[in-house]
This record gives C-alpha cells, structure tokens and sequence, in this order.
C-alpha cells in the first residue's frame, strides 16, 4: 500500500489489535474484507456473523489483527451473539475499537457509540456507507464531528473502498496516542450528579485506572464490575448514601424508575445533539416514498406476500432443474470418459477398479451435482443479500407463531436450505434459550445443499423432465411443512414455555453487486468441490474397499468356468453379472447391508440402499457416492446403463425410492452437523434427542410413504 | 389507554410510556422506540398479528403482543 514517509523506526513491525464493533448489519464484515482482502460471508440482515472471527493483515509498518465481532444495537446482551460482542469489550485485550455505523442513520447508531465511549477506550469510527448516504442527499461534517466528541471520524465506503487508507492512519495515530476523556454529555441533572460523585472520590484521593469521570459514571449506570471494586473500599459507606439520592434525583427527572431507560434517554437526547450539528440533509422536502418503501408495497403486500414469496421458491427449484440438468450430462459424459481413459492406463486390476470404480465414480457422482448446488446457493445469497430475508420472517411470523416458532427462526432455516453447519450457529439470533433448541431441532428438515443430489438423482430416474422442478420444490417445501409439524409438537411437549417477544429490524433493499454474490457463491462451491476431492474421495475408497473385500475365490473359480463353458456371447455376459453381484454381496459392506437388511424391508430397501443410508450419516453426498460404487461395481455391465440414474430407474422400485428420500429429509444431519447441534444445542443428551426424534420420525413416515406409494404404483 | 396496537396503517403516534420489561425496553429503546419518539404505522399482516413501523429512518417489525406494551397518544 502507500508508503509512509519519515517513519522512526520502518524496521521494526508493530501489532495493533482492533476490536471492529457496531450495531447489526452495518458492513462491518464487508469494512473488513475490503480493507484485508479476505472472504467473511457478508448479507444484508441482521445477524449475519455471530461469532468473533480474527482477521490478520499488514498495513504500512503495521501488523493489523481485526477481530470482527457480532452487531450489537447495545450493551444489553440480549442474545448470545450480542453476549459474544460484550464479553470481548469488556475483557479481552486490545488496542482501540473501530465502531463502523452507518451513516444513512446516524442518530440511531450513534446509540452503540455514546455506550462504546463511557468505557474510556480508545476509538474510531468508521462512518460507513458514505457513499450510500451521498445518494440519499446526507451530508455529514466528519471533521466537526471528530472535534465534538472527541473521537477521530472517517468518512468511509466499504463498497468503493472510499477512505480505507484514511481509516487505517487515523487507526495508527490513535494507536500511539494517549486514551482521551470522551466528550460524552449528560443533561444537567445527570452531570450534578457526576460533579457531586468526582469531588467524593478527589476528596478521598481514590486511587483508580480509570478516571472519576468514568468511575462515576459507571456508578450512575449501575454497572456492576465498578461496584465490585468500589464495594471493598472503606469509602463504600459514605459513598453509598450519595449514590442512592443521585440515582434518586436522575430517576425523578426521566420520570421512570428505570435506570438502564433513562441512560438510553441520556445517549439519546446527546446523539441527537450531535445529529442536529453535523448531519445535513439535501433533499429533506416533503417526505417521498423511498424506493424500499414502495417495492415493500408489492413484496409484504397482505395478501400478495406470500404468494409472491412461494413463487420466488418454486422458481429457483425449477432454475435448479432447468438450468442445472445442461452441464451435468456434459460432467456426466466427462468423467465416464476420465475413468475409461485412466482405467486404460492402469495394468493392476485390483488398482484400476479401486481408481476407477472407487474414486472416479465416487467423487463423480457428487461433482455431478455443482451445477444444481450452484443455482441453489446464488438463490440464497440473493436472498440474504437483498434484504428480503427479513421480509419474510416479517410476512411468516404469523404463520410460524402458530407453530410455536419464532418469526425470526426463518433466518437459521433458510440457511438451512444451504449447509446446516451455519445454520445451526446463525440460531444464535434468537434470544430465548427455549425458542433456540426448538429451532436447532427443526434445522435438520429444511434439506440442506448436500441432500440436492440424492433428490435430483432419484427424481431423474423416475420424473419427466417437464415434472421434476415441481418435485423438487414439493420435497423441499414438503420437508419444510413437516419441520412445522414437529416443531408444534415439540413446543406441545418438550419445550412449553412463554413466547419470545418479536422485535426486528428490516434493512434497506440493496442491489447486490455481481462480484458479491460471486465470491458468495464461489466459496461456498469450492468448498463443495473440496469436500468432494478429499473427504468424499477418501470414504468412496473406504466403500470401494469394503465392497471389494473379501475375495472369493471360489465364487470366482465356479463362475469362471461356467463363463468358459457357456456358448453365447450373451450368456456369458449373464453369468458375469451373477458373479459380480455375488462377489458384492458376500463382501464387508455386502455383509454389513445384509445384517441391517430386515430392519429396513418394511421400507422397501435393498441392501445397498441401506448401506447407502448409513454411510451417509458421515455426509450426505456419501449416499450418492455409495450408490455410484456399488451400482458401478454391480450389474451395469450391460451397455446401457452406464449412468446411474438409468442403474437407479432399473434397480429400484418407485414405493423404495419416496422411502428413500422421505428418510433422506428427515434422518439424522452429517457428522459434522451434528457435532455443531450439540455444541450450540450445550449438551449431549440434545444430540441422543434429536438421535431418536429424527429416527423414529424418519422411520415412521418412510413407512408410512412407503405403504402410500405402492397402492399408487 | 391507547397502544400501538390499537392504531391503524399510516397513523402516525407519539410514545408515552413502555410497560415491557428490562430486556425488551432496552431492544426497543435501542430500536429508538423511547418516550417522546414518533412512530408510524407502515403495514400489517392480515391477521394484524405482526406490524411494521417506521421510527426515525428505520423500520421496525414487531408483533400485535409487543405492540400492545407500547403506549401511545395521537399526534
């Protein structure tokens, strides 16, 4: 970046550590990947990041660590992810804090800031989306604003990257200066009240860190740490009566017996001091209907909301069909040839079926699927980038009540659709413990990108073309219903308990830029494509083995000869079927599907389909990859079905396949899923929970299905 | 008394007096729904059970129970 000229010491690198804090979605995380480069999921909603990330980077002669940590709209800890964010401020260790807000609303944000500077630390702000409140005609006074409250401002653009390097200097001075008294301002009353507690404690010569300033007014804020410290102090006794009759006097005059209430009144009549002296808006005519007002006319309409709602739904599952079925017969095609041209090369037989029939089928069977799991993840990143996400947790909160959820679970739940890793940590927006465990629980029905594959697979082999994205979308929106269904009756049985008030901020609409959404989606894909090179290579070699092993000789011997005997091209083609189907079934996973055969007949499976099912609770793109093994090691040497889709149509009875992805959608989330479920869920028993609920759940209703789809057939 | 459930789309009410309890007053407050703030009403689901409201520069969605804690006088 710029070169710094005259600086002491060029040699030697400083630390700066920032703690990057504001209210929620104010592009605090899209502040820090413009200034780092790096790659933090950004979307327009609130409660995007919910836990602190470190972000390292140089910056002249500086070594930056920028910890991002959750919006908070005030030091309430109403939430976990609010709770995250006080807890580092107050206790971690670090050099300054940078408060980004927003400048198109000012006067709200300013609220986090006048909290942020009764803490005596070190700040800057960022005045973000500078070039936002441009547009709008709002015309902030960065440098009369620095000088009123005593804290550096910087107009500051996370989008056109508009005053990063100021951003950064202003950071580097404040970092080398000393820690200033805020010019923080309190109404009469309040700075009596301050006067009266600093001449207590200048009288007594109180030795502190802070200063009395601050001492006082952490007294006057009932915050508990500073009466922890004072509270052993001999000057405890005679400080105590002042206390009482200053907080007395300051409750009188806010009219509430509410001390936290009237502090907030206190930051809020200084903000508003402060607004009415920097903040200039052009066009302040007539209020005029803003663009977010009136597309909110149509989109949250009554009645139209939620059909408009539906149909966005329907057309990104018919965009996954549509669009996603042109490359995968050309990935298809791709890897059919890939394995024949590497299988060539490899004299080995037992090394060019474990390359071939393991890997390359294993993997390939799930990289045939990136086309369709891109298409599903640009559709969520429009959505939690447009700001219609919170929409429809406005237009569903109703509807979910009835449930018994909370209008904001839909937040967790969408992002369900794409990983449920994520989800299950963004349900750290919902405040009440209760409410929290019942959204966790339910996360799991909303099918995740990594169950797309085994719906397009199945609905390929036994839908038209015309029908599948009405099936996809029916799967999806089916599982959704269901996730209400349990979620009624787990609020009837293992969670009653009040309801979750319901306060939530809807953001401005915002264009997503194209490059946005393309590192969104990009990220998300290449670690789909990842996972496909390395987790699901590893466990297809893992099934491949299993499936490979024991040899039989003697099976092979027996058929051998009835090979050679045999007249017919045909015949003999017959018998190398037999015996490799042989060879499977008397193989370890062969063994394995055959033990758990009985339990799953009542659904109609084979005993590849239940393997299939168990391997895929490692991960769920393991059941395509396990199907892919073992229909390509089995009986598809005829010349015609050499894709699966056409293995699975023939294989499989229409009833066994609705079973199938019945318990598909319900059973038990990956490994690492669930891994995450019980950390966020805060103890193991949750995970034994929801062990058996989705189980029994998925069993019963598999059969039921089941029962249902064969009277059809 | 009069609350904000009670009001209309597009009336518009001054805040009185917020009878919720500690957590949800300081998330209303930090919402900048205090004493003396005006508040319009921009729109409701059909059940009226969830309201969207205009504070400031910022919109607001709450449900018909939170409104209901919120007491408002006409302006």
């Amino acid at each position: 970046m710029k070169d710094l000229e005259g600086k002491a010491c060029p040699v030697i690198a400083n630390h700066i550590k920032i703690a990057l804090v504001g209210q929620p979605n104010v592009g605090k995380s899209m502040l820090i990947n413009s200034v780092s480069n790096a790659h933090l999921h950004v979307g327009n909603f609130s409660g995007v990041t919910v836990d602190k990330t470190e972000v390292l980077f140089d910056y002249s002669d500086y070594h930056f660590t920028v910890v991002d940590l959750p919006g908070t709209y005030a030091f309430t800890d109403y939430t976990i992810e609010e709770r995250v964010t006080h807890e580092y401020l107050c206790a971690a260790s670090y050099d300054l804090i940078i408060n980004v807000v927003d400048s198109t609303n000012l006067a709200k944000n300013l609220q986090l800031t006048a909290e942020l500077m009764s803490m005596s630390k070190n700040i800057v702000i960022a005045l973000n989306m500078s070039d936002e409140a441009d547009k709008e005609g709002i015309n902030i006074d960065a440098e009369y604003m620095s000088e009123l409250i005593g804290i550096p401002c910087i107009k500051v653009s996370a989008v056109t990257k508009e005053g990063i390097e100021e951003l950064l200097e202003a950071v580097v001075q404040v970092k080398e200066a000393e820690t200033q008294e805020s010019k923080l301002i309190f109404s009469e009353p309040v700075e009596e009240e301050i006067a009266q507690i600093m001449w207590y404690l200048d009288k007594h010569k109180h030795k502190a860190v802070n200063s009395y300033r601050n001492i006082a007014i952490n007294l006057l804020k009932n915050n508990k740490k500073t009466y922890a410290r004072l509270h052993d102090e001999p000057i405890w006794i005679e400080l105590q009566p002042i206390l009482i009759d200053a907080l007395k006097h300051i409750e009188l005059h806010h009219d509430s017996d509410d001390i936290k209430e009237a502090f907030a009144e206190e930051f809020a009549s200084f903000n508003r001091g402060i607004v009415a002296e920097v903040v200039t808006e052009e066009n302040a005519q007539i209020e005029k209907k803003t663009l977010t007002e009136k597309i909110d006319n149509v989109l949250i309409h009554p009645i139209l909301g939620i059909p408009i709602f539906l149909f966005f739904m329907w057309s990104l599952f018919q965009l996954t069909f549509e669009i996603g079925s042109i490359p995968m017969e050309w990935i298809d095609a791709f890897f059919g040839w890939f394995g024949d041209t590497v299988g060539a090369t490899i004299p080995n037989d037992d090394v060019r079926s474990l390359i071939v029939d393991g890997i390359i089928a294993g993997v390939g069977a799930v990289v045939l699927f990136v086309p369709n799991i891109i298409i599903l993840f640009i559709g969520i990143a429009l959505l939690e980038s447009t700001g219609y996400m919170s929409r429809v947790a406005f237009l569903l909160d109703g509807f979910f009540h009835k449930f018994g959820l909370h209008g904001q679970s839909f937040i967790p739940l969408v992002t369900g659709f794409g990983c449920s890793i994520p989800a299950y940590m963004s349900a750290r927006i919902l405040k009440n413990d209760r409410d929290r465990l019942l959204t966790l629980f339910i996360i799991g029905f909303m099918s995740c990108g990594a169950r797309l594959p085994v719906y397009v697979l199945f609905i390929g082999a036994f839908f038209s073309p015309e029908m599948a994205g009405n099936m996809l979308f029916a799967i999806y929106i089916s599982g959704a219903m269901l996730g209400l269904v349990a979620a009624k009756i787990l609020k009837l049985t293992a969670f009653k308990g009040e309801d979750e008030p319901f306060v939530m901020e809807m953001p401005k609409y915002r264009l997503p830029s194209a490059k946005l959404i393309w590192h969104t989606v990009l990220t998300k894909t290449m670690m789909y494509l990842k996972k496909a090179g390395t987790f699901i290579a590893a466990a297809s070699m893992l099934v491949w083995f299993l499936s490979n092993y024991p040899h039989n000789l003697i099976l092979e011997e027996e058929y051998g000869s009835k090979i050679e005997k045999s007249m017919s091209e045909k015949e003999q083609t017959r018998f190398a079927n037999q015996l490799a189907e042989a060879l499977l079934e008397q193989s370890y996973l062969g063994r394995i599907g055959k033990f758990s055969e009985p339990i799953f007949a009542p659904l109609g499976f084979d005993w590849k389909m239940s393997v299939a099912l168990q391997t895929g609770l490692a991960a769920k793109e393991v059941v395509v990859s396990t199907l892919g093994v073992l229909y390509a090691l089995g009986d598809n040497v005829d010349e015609d079905s050499n894709s699966l889709i056409n293995a699975i149509s023939k294989n499989i009875s229409f009833a066994s396949a609705v079973a199938f992805i019945v318990v598909i959608m319900i059973y038990l989330p990956c490994l690492a899923a669930s891994i995450v479920f019980t950390r966020e869920a805060g103890h193991v028993k949750y995970f034994f929970y929801l062990l058996a609920f989705t189980s029994v759940a998925a069993y019963g209703l598999a059969f039921i299905a089941y029962n249902i789809a064969l009277r059809f057939s | 008394m009069k609350t904000l459930k009670d009001c209309r789309k597009a009336c518009k009410v001054k805040v009185v007096k917020l009878n919720a309890d500690t957590d949800l007053k300081q998330r209303l407050i930090s919402f900048g729904i205090m004493k003396e703030s005006i508040i319009e009403v921009l729109e409701h689901t059909p059940a009226k059970s969830t309201i969207e409201v205009k504070v400031g520069k910022m919109r607001i969605a709450l449900r018909a129970q939170e409104a209901g804690l919120i007491e408002v006088e006409e302006i």
